[in-house]
């Protein structure tokens, strides 16, 4: 009973890690706390759902979904950041919180505010190991998430564009010095940090079977946690701290109840905060703009 | 005055003295992303000494906002020891923890929800969010408004000039939980029932967007902010369903071309030319 809780903790903790990784890219390098990206999560699930009941098949509606979200990123990246760049620090929060508000309304206006069932893609395929119960759908989610982030993780490390992602990260200004495009790059990341939360919603909507215009709220601030728990601006942070939040969820709601959720999750947070501000394994805070 | 208008004034007049426990630390340099949790507290610490303990609510309230304030003190020393967006994410966090305790304390009802025996008529809220105003206008003309702008400008050289920025830092902080707790209290004795639902995430995070909206240059941006954010939709409600999509593609539009909010010290500035010029 315990060893399947952790095992279902932990699908739920590879949805919040995708999530966290978003905003780990966007915090660690553009500094921008992006609130739109819960929105873009949400948009990820309830589109793939438009578009599946428009009759497309599933790859194409996954596709489609991940590319509208996309191209609302790159909204977001021309009206909420480069216009504030000047600006006091927290604006861009108002602004990405605005792209949130508006997405929400904008899907419930076309699909309404009912939860919705996501259609099954794998009729109960599921994997029975001793007792345990795996989803074949989760398994799925579980090693596209952590292969993506190993990706990443690789890509920031080896590449040369990711070289210039961290040089960007680590000072704005003498990337500028050394020929860095900032101009092309940012709106890059903005598609980057998009689709990983695109696909985590995506991801959500099959595995859970469930969308709702509202579904990326709780997930998107369980997420911001899990960044800060695993350390801002660190990818295998934000791992760990998803998965250890969704243990955590998982875990409480089991031996505990459902209504203790919120004090386990976010009271870690807390604990982290005041006793380890930089996360588990970040560096300590150098410089940061809100 | 009408029952809707007078509905719509007194969510006006919740939404100012939210605004108001905001801009206080805001203006400090912190970013409270916790305020609902502190209404919490003062809303149920009041509504606990009215119903169990039969105190009358012109007692009840002062305490409840005292209460909070307290817990402000208690909880800003360990907290403020972060800065920036780590400030920010601690208050996110510490009013998700307050709102699921009260969830789940059962001597204030829990999941079911509190009600409230005393109440308090809409006059009397309208006093006290003119009485919340007045307050933060007279402080602005204080040193203590010159230490928060110093601490929030430099807080190195506001240390150097002699300013106790811990002192100033927790005072900010203190003084943004009692007021949210003073809001919260009155809530909970206008409308006679709480429930810790209501005291969520979305509260604390509007409130920072009327404050953020309004702007933070002068003590009249949380007070455009709010009556801003309470009345336009309203305004809007001709449109039904689209009115809150607007309002979000308002604020957007708005932000890109006005990131330092509505009211800004430069436009105080540019009235006080024009003025001057006319009675010349």
């Amino acid at each position: 009973m315990l060893s399947q809780q952790i095992i279902n903790g932990l699908m739920l903790g590879a949805i919040y890690m995708l999530v966290a990784v978003a905003f780990t890219l966007a915090i660690g390098v553009l500094n921008f706390l992006n609130f739109s990206l819960p929105g873009l999560f949400m948009l990820g699930g309830m589109l793939a759902f438009g578009f599946l009941k428009l009759g497309w098949p599933f790859f194409l509606a996954a596709g489609g979904a991940l590319f509208v979200a996309a191209l609302v990123s790159l909204l977001v990246e021309r009206l909420a950041y480069r216009r504030m760049r000047e600006g006091d620090a927290e604006v861009p929060l108002v602004s990405s919180l605005g792209f949130l508000v508006l997405l929400e309304n904008l899907v419930l206006i076309r699909y309404g505010s009912d939860q919705q069932a996501f259609p099954a893609l794998f009729a109960d395929m599921n994997v029975r190991v001793g007792g345990l119960v795996i989803g074949i759908a989760q398994m799925v989610s579980l090693a596209i998430s952590l292969g993506l982030v190993a990706w990443l993780s690789w890509f920031l490390r080896a590449t040369n564009a990711g070289r210039r992602i961290r040089t960007v990260a680590e000072n704005r200004e003498t990337a500028l010095l050394m020929g860095i495009n900032i101009e092309r790059l940012v709106p890059q990341l903005f598609v980057g940090s998009a689709l990983l939360a695109a696909l985590a919603g995506l991801l959500f909507a099959v595995n859970y079977q469930q969308v709702s215009p509202f579904m990326g709220e709780g997930i998107g601030f369980k997420a911001v946690a899990a960044m800060i728990i695993g350390g801002m601006g660190s990818i295998w942070g934000a791992v760990i701290g998803g998965l250890l939040i969704g243990l955590a969820e998982v875990l409480s709601i089991s031996l505990i109840g459902a209504d203790v959720v919120n004090i386990t999750v976010y009271g870690l947070l807390l604990v982290i905060l005041i006793v380890r501000p930089q996360g588990l394994i970040g560096r300590p805070p150098a410089r940061e703009k809100l | 005055m009408s029952g809707y208008l007078t509905g719509v004034l007194v969510v006006l007049a919740f939404n100012v003295m939210a605004a108001y426990a905001v801009y206080l630390p805001l203006a400090a340099g912190q970013l409270n992303l916790g305020i609902a949790g502190f209404m919490a507290i003062g809303a149920y610490a009041a509504a606990y000494l009215t119903n169990e303990l039969g105190w009358s609510m012109w007692a009840a309230v002062p305490m409840g906002s005292a209460a909070a304030g307290l817990v402000g003190i208690l909880i800003g020393i360990p907290v403020l020891r972060t800065h920036g967006i780590y400030l920010a994410l601690a208050t996110f966090a510490l009013g998700q923890v307050i709102a699921a305790v009260f969830l789940n304390l059962d001597v204030v009802g829990a999941a079911a929800g509190y009600p409230v025996t005393d109440y308090a008529a809409p006059g009397v809220v309208f006093a006290c969010a003119i009485g919340v105003v007045l307050l933060m206008a007279l402080i602005s003309r204080t040193r203590f408004a010159l230490y928060l702008t110093a601490v929030k400008s430099d807080a190195t050289v506001a240390d150097l000039m002699g300013i106790s920025v811990r002192g100033i830092q927790v005072a900010a902080f203190a003084l943004g939980a009692a007021l949210a707790g003073f809001g919260g209290a009155m809530y909970a004795h206008h409308y006679s029932f709480i429930e810790a639902q209501h005291f969520n995430v979305l509260l604390s995070v509007f409130t920072v967007l009327y404050v953020l909206f309004g702007g933070v240059q002068t003590v009249w941006g949380p007070l455009v902010g709010a009556a801003f954010f309470t009345l336009v939709p309203e305004l809007l409600r001709a449109s039904d369903q689209w009115r809150y999509a607007l309002f979000a593609l308002f604020i957007i539009i708005f932000m890109a071309l006005r990131p330092q909010g509505l009211v800004t010290a430069s436009l105080f500035r540019l009235f006080r030319r024009r003025s001057k010029g006319a009675s010349a």
